[in-house]
């Protein structure tokens, strides 16, 4: 059963990643991805780590609507209904990215790892990651708090371009209160 | 005291869940029968409905130029599957499909797949008017959602559980709602957020023509307002576990206390549906943003105090 | 299911992600290349935590730092192509090559 699930998520996951790159529509590119996405996430949910599985569906549909929205702005032909090639360099791409797949297939083919999992899926996984993240761990979290908190400051400033200032006055009241 | 139904409560599930929906459209056309003055008889709301939907069913689809039928279709079922998926983790009573350990944040990630699905029905048709209902519906959802994940926050840190079986196990004293009154009406916005109902319908708002309901017909049609309704019976009977004690009571059996409340939830917000006018997205945004936002956060900060000095 | 198959998922969609890295022109394209190498870092961290991970949750945190990582390349993707495109109407990554060393 585990193995059959394995291997129709994991098919779905690269061949709706392939079809990213694939389809001319970029609604239709960015909801493949979307759906490449959730099946990994079923993986990582098979994998024993349900709440992490779970929270990456809740930020992948969140980010891939967003990246439509983004998408539809910034593409010239959005719906693909005039197909035209957006690639350059596609046959070094390509060996690029095939001599990678080739020399990490080749490791992980080689390398004699444990056979059987070292340890059954813990039930308080969530919990000692939680743990984790307030003990040990802090230091990353505190540091991934900062981070994001940088982020939001950058990317407001980098893409508004007028303030509220300009839309609603030096009084902050508005044209229409 | 939650545990596992057989397998059959799957098929059950949607039809309890579609029950509620029923329920809560009936009552909604009954309160806008009497408001217009039409006929308002029991029979004469149920025989209106039920034309609709005979309507509906025998009426065509609608085809457009140049559409994308595959995303299209995709988020038009998209949107009663998100429901049905959603109510899995919903206890009625004692029973409950799967009481997953995660079940809030299973919750959450149904709920979020709403967007996707009204965006992909909206994007579908090829059309301007579908597109911008489309647009509305992300830019309310990243409105309502930071509030909904808080009062969600703020009921596991209380229960200190994301197993709503456990969530309700905790309200055997005192129902969340007492102390976290903030989340629970935050809770409740957000419900009538995701399915587009009452004064958040804008994504489906009168003003754009129907919005992502523009160009759907016939079956379609029908396959997105149930799903629409779907969404809000869900919303109504996970509001139940997550704040109102599930099936605690006293008397009458575990089930028949979740009905009782789901029945209530579902008929206030029926009620908010026909009092408060559609909320512009330009006002409502900056409300959920700068206050609705805060005043969640500080409730899950209460919470965190009453569980640490619990 | 064993740890060659999950390891060999990961690393299928790291090269395709990495071709579309390399090979798209628009700034859009390129960044859902970069999170399919994200999602490829995820699985694996979560195969290790799974078949090495010696007790200890530091292979949920890898994952974690991976999850704000993609949504921080989303945000500030977003927002500099945005910069870029009001300032100079660009939105391929050829017509962005500021940091090229003309010769």
């Amino acid at each position: 059963m585990g193995t059959i699930t394995f291997f129709v998520l994991a098919v779905a996951a690269s061949a709706l990643a392939v079809l990213v790159f694939v389809v001319d529509s970029m609604a239709r590119a960015t909801f493949c991805l979307l759906g490449s996405f959730l099946a990994a996430a079923g993986e990582v949910i098979l994998l024993g780590l349900s709440y992490l599985g779970t929270v990456i569906v809740v930020m992948m549909v969140m980010e891939m609507v967003i990246m439509a929205v983004f998408m539809v702005m910034y593409m010239m032909n959005p719906a693909g209904l005039m197909p035209m090639s957006m690639v350059h360099n596609r046959r070094g791409s390509l060996a690029i990215a095939g001599a990678v797949f080739a020399g990490l297939a080749v490791g992980i083919v080689a390398i004699r790892w444990p056979t059987t999992p070292r340890r059954r899926p813990v039930p308080r996984a969530t919990f000692e990651l939680g743990k984790a993240l307030m003990g040990p761990h802090m230091l990353t979290m505190v540091l991934l708090g900062v981070t994001l908190f940088s982020t939001m400051v950058v990317t407001v400033m980098l893409a508004v371009s007028h303030g509220r200032y300009d839309r609603l006055g030096d009084d902050l009241k508005g044209p229409d209160r | 005291m939650v545990e596992p139904a057989p397998w059959w409560a799957v098929l059950v599930v949607p039809a309890v869940l579609g029950a509620f929906a029923t329920g809560a459209v009936l009552a909604s056309r009954l309160l806008a029968a009497r408001a217009s003055g039409a006929p308002s008889r029991p029979r004469a709301v149920l025989g209106g409905m039920c034309d609709d939907v005979a309507g509906l069913l025998v009426s065509r689809r609608r085809t457009t130029l140049a559409s994308d039928l595959v995303l299209w279709r995709l988020g038009v079922v998209g949107v009663p599957v998100a429901a049905i998926l959603a109510v899995a983790v919903v206890p009625l009573g004692h029973w409950v499909v799967d009481d997953l350990r995660v079940g809030v944040v299973w919750f959450n990630a149904m709920e979020i797949l709403t967007w996707a699905a009204v965006w992909a029905a909206g994007w579908g048709p090829n059309s301007a008017f579908s597109l911008v209902g489309g647009y509305r519906m992300v830019a309310q959802g990243l409105s309502y959602e930071l509030p909904h994940m808080f009062a969600l926050i703020g009921v596991a840190t209380a229960a200190g559980s994301l197993q709503v079986g456990s969530i309700v196990a905790h309200q055997r004293h005192l129902w969340f709602v007492v102390w976290m009154p903030v989340g629970f009406a935050a809770f409740l916005l957000s419900v009538l957020g995701f399915s587009f109902i009452g004064p958040f319908d804008q994504p489906a708002g009168a003003d754009l023509a129907g919005g992502v309901l523009v160009e759907v017909a016939g079956v379609d049609r029908l396959v997105l307002a149930v799903g629409r309704w779907l969404l809000l019976a869900a919303g109504a009977a996970m509001a139940v576990p997550l704040f109102l004690g599930g099936g605690l009571g006293p008397g009458l059996p575990a089930w028949a206390w979740s009905v009782l409340k789901t029945v209530g939830v579902l008929g206030a917000l029926v009620a908010t549906r026909h009092l408060v006018p559609t909320v512009r997205l330009e006002r409502w945004a900056p409300l959920a943003w700068l206050v609705l936002l805060p005043l969640t956060i500080v409730q899950d900060l209460v919470a965190a105090v009453v569980v640490l000095l619990r | 299911m064993s740890i060659q198959g999950f390891l060999l998922l990961a690393a299928a969609l790291f090269s395709v992600g990495l071709f579309g890295v390399l090979s798209q022109q628009s700034i859009v394209m390129l960044m859902m290349g970069l999170e399919l190498m994200f999602n490829a870092v995820t699985v694996a961290a979560a195969t290790f935590w799974r078949y090495l991970g010696p007790g200890s949750p530091s292979d949920q945190v890898v994952v974690v730092v991976a999850v704000v990582a993609m949504a921080v390349e989303m945000a500030v993707g977003f927002a500099v192509t945005t910069a870029i495109f009001r300032a100079r109407d660009v939105d391929v990554v050829d017509a962005a090559t500021d940091l090229k060393d003309e010769p």
